[in-house]
């Protein structure tokens, strides 16, 4: 087997569109015109491009090849694959050994959805699983909901803890200005949301937005002579453990805790030579799950880990600098805009919430119901 | 060309089976060890499935409910540890869905909803049905 190729390829471009909502334009729109913004900041345009990773809130069979053609694009790779919202980080992951392999020189990775212009609510194009369905779940929050209760029954994670995410989530987006929510909260706002899911209320749940991203990535050996500071690949990993919640083998432990270090080693760094920490926070629970599966501290401890302001700003450990999707925006598949802000974060773009000195950042993604986990490492010189 | 007898496939057996009363899940052939959901090939190990009759004895490891607006009730959502080992979401009955321990000891039902059987629970030692 052959090693991970570290700091052999980098991300050249990155951009969003649509930030929040976005009515009239369609998923495909969206990714395009970030897809552009994203390939000019390298100085490229479309005609460079030879390797396709996309999806959308709406897209079914042949999402790469339609995606493609609107783009005008003729890719060697054109990849479509949905494990959820960690896939962009696997597309990352992909494209990075067939950058490294020669089997592409550049590739597009990009993603679009108007779920909330288009239809107001959560977009989902799967399928219900029969042996879950018939009881009637609200999915996915109550597969989060069962984890969250298991964690505090394991654990003693407190509601507070979870607020703690929540809170801290809400300060880093008050430094956004293109965050949705920016109004003040408080942990007695907190406390008093309504449950609706055991132990999970509202302010525990992420925001429903549209949005678009797009990365662009070369081999090193051309990133040097792009316009943009190139943000070196360092590792990547993703890992499925399941894709119903009744079938996920352990409920505090996600798929992480063995993809997460493995990335980690890759990049030949531990969770202390990490600078900023961007997680996907589809519901609270998942921020205290994945500090602790990726090595930040033992199994059990993350409720404890983000107290008193923890990973708020000015806490001992930067976590979803944006606001999250939380507070920032989540169109569906966020896994895109965690890989965004940690390289905005690394090239020193982030104004009010830029984190002095940032190097080194975690970009983290999750898909399903703690179902698929991905991550990238990513450093600057 | 082969041809399966139709009704044969996991899925239909399994809701056959609950019609007639009986809680079934699989078991592998050669290790012995217990799957559920219903399946045609065994998870890991490839190996052939046969049917057997659950215990109906588990353990919830998790709950959750719904909180509806008033007056709708609350609906239940848990998983259950099966003692055969497998786990299967499903619902306690006969107590508030939003007092469910983790923890707590339950026995299977068999009841019949929107057209279809499935499996719930109580909680063990209760009688009736």
């Amino acid at each position: 087997m052959s090693a991970f190729p570290t700091r052999k390829t980098a991300i050249v471009g990155a951009a969003t569109f649509g930030e929040g909502r976005c009515p009239g334009y369609e998923p495909y729109d969206m990714a395009a015109i970030a897809a552009r913004a994203a390939l000019a900041e390298a100085g490229l345009t479309f005609a460079d491009v030879d390797g396709v990773f996309v999806t959308t809130s709406n897209d079914t069979f042949g999402g790469g090849m339609t995606f493609s053609q609107y783009c005008g694009i003729e890719p060697k790779v054109a990849d479509n694959s949905r494990t959820g919202g960690n896939v962009f980080e696997s597309y990352v992951e992909r494209a990075a050994w067939m950058l490294d392999a020669g089997l592409i020189d550049c590739a597009l990775i990009a993603y679009g959805s108007n779920q909330a212009s288009a239809t107001g609510k959560l977009s989902s194009t799967s399928k219900p699983f029969p042996y879950e369905a018939i009881y009637k779940p609200l999915n996915p929050l109550c597969s989060y909901a069962l984890a969250a209760a298991r964690h505090m029954h394991e654990f003693g994670t407190t509601r507070e803890q979870l607020g703690e995410v929540a809170l801290a989530a809400r300060k880093w987006a008050q430094l956004n200005p293109v965050a949705t929510m920016r109004d003040p909260l408080t942990m007695e706002d907190y406390l008093s949301s309504r449950i609706i899911s055991d132990p999970l209320s509202k302010l525990d749940c992420c925001l429903v937005t549209d949005g678009a991203a797009a990365l662009v990535m070369t081999r090193a050996d051309r990133a040097g002579d792009l316009a943009a500071t190139p943000v070196w690949l360092m590792g990547a990993a993703s890992r499925t453990t399941h894709r119903d919640i009744s079938s996920m083998p352990d409920l505090t432990t996600t798929a992480l805790a063995e993809c997460g270090p493995r990335a980690l080693a890759q990049a030949g760094l531990a969770p202390s030579d990490i600078d900023v920490v961007e997680l996907y926070d589809a519901f609270t629970i998942n921020v205290i799950l994945f500090l602790e599966d990726l090595g930040f501290c033992p199994k059990g401890e993350g409720g404890r880990f983000v107290e008193g302001g923890a990973i708020a700003p000015g806490g001992k450990l930067p976590v979803n600098t944006n606001g999250g999707g939380l507070s920032y925006l989540h169109p569906g598949m966020y896994g895109m805009f965690t890989i965004v802000e940690a390289v905005r974060q690394l090239r020193g773009e982030c104004g009010e919430r830029q984190i002095a000195n940032a190097r080194t950042a975690i970009a983290q993604g999750n898909g399903g119901v703690l179902s698929s986990q991905a991550v990238n490492i990513l450093a600057v010189d | 060309m082969n041809e399966v007898s139709a009704g044969t496939g996991p899925d239909l057996q399994f809701q056959a089976f609950l019609a007639q009363g009986r809680f079934m899940i699989q078991r592998g052939t050669k290790t012995g060890q217990y799957v559920f959901f219903p399946r045609a090939v065994a998870p890991g190990t490839g190996e052939d499935l046969e049917w057997v009759e659950a215990s109906g004895h588990g353990t919830v490891y998790s709950a959750t409910s719904i909180r509806k607006r008033p007056p709708e009730p609350a609906v239940g959502i848990v998983l259950v540890d099966l003692k055969e080992g497998p786990r299967m979401m499903s619902r306690v009955e006969g107590m508030d869905p939003t007092e469910v321990p983790i923890g707590l000891e339950v026995e299977a039902r068999i009841i019949a909803q929107d057209d279809e059987h499935l499996v719930v629970f109580v909680p063990a030692g209760e009688t009736g049905q």
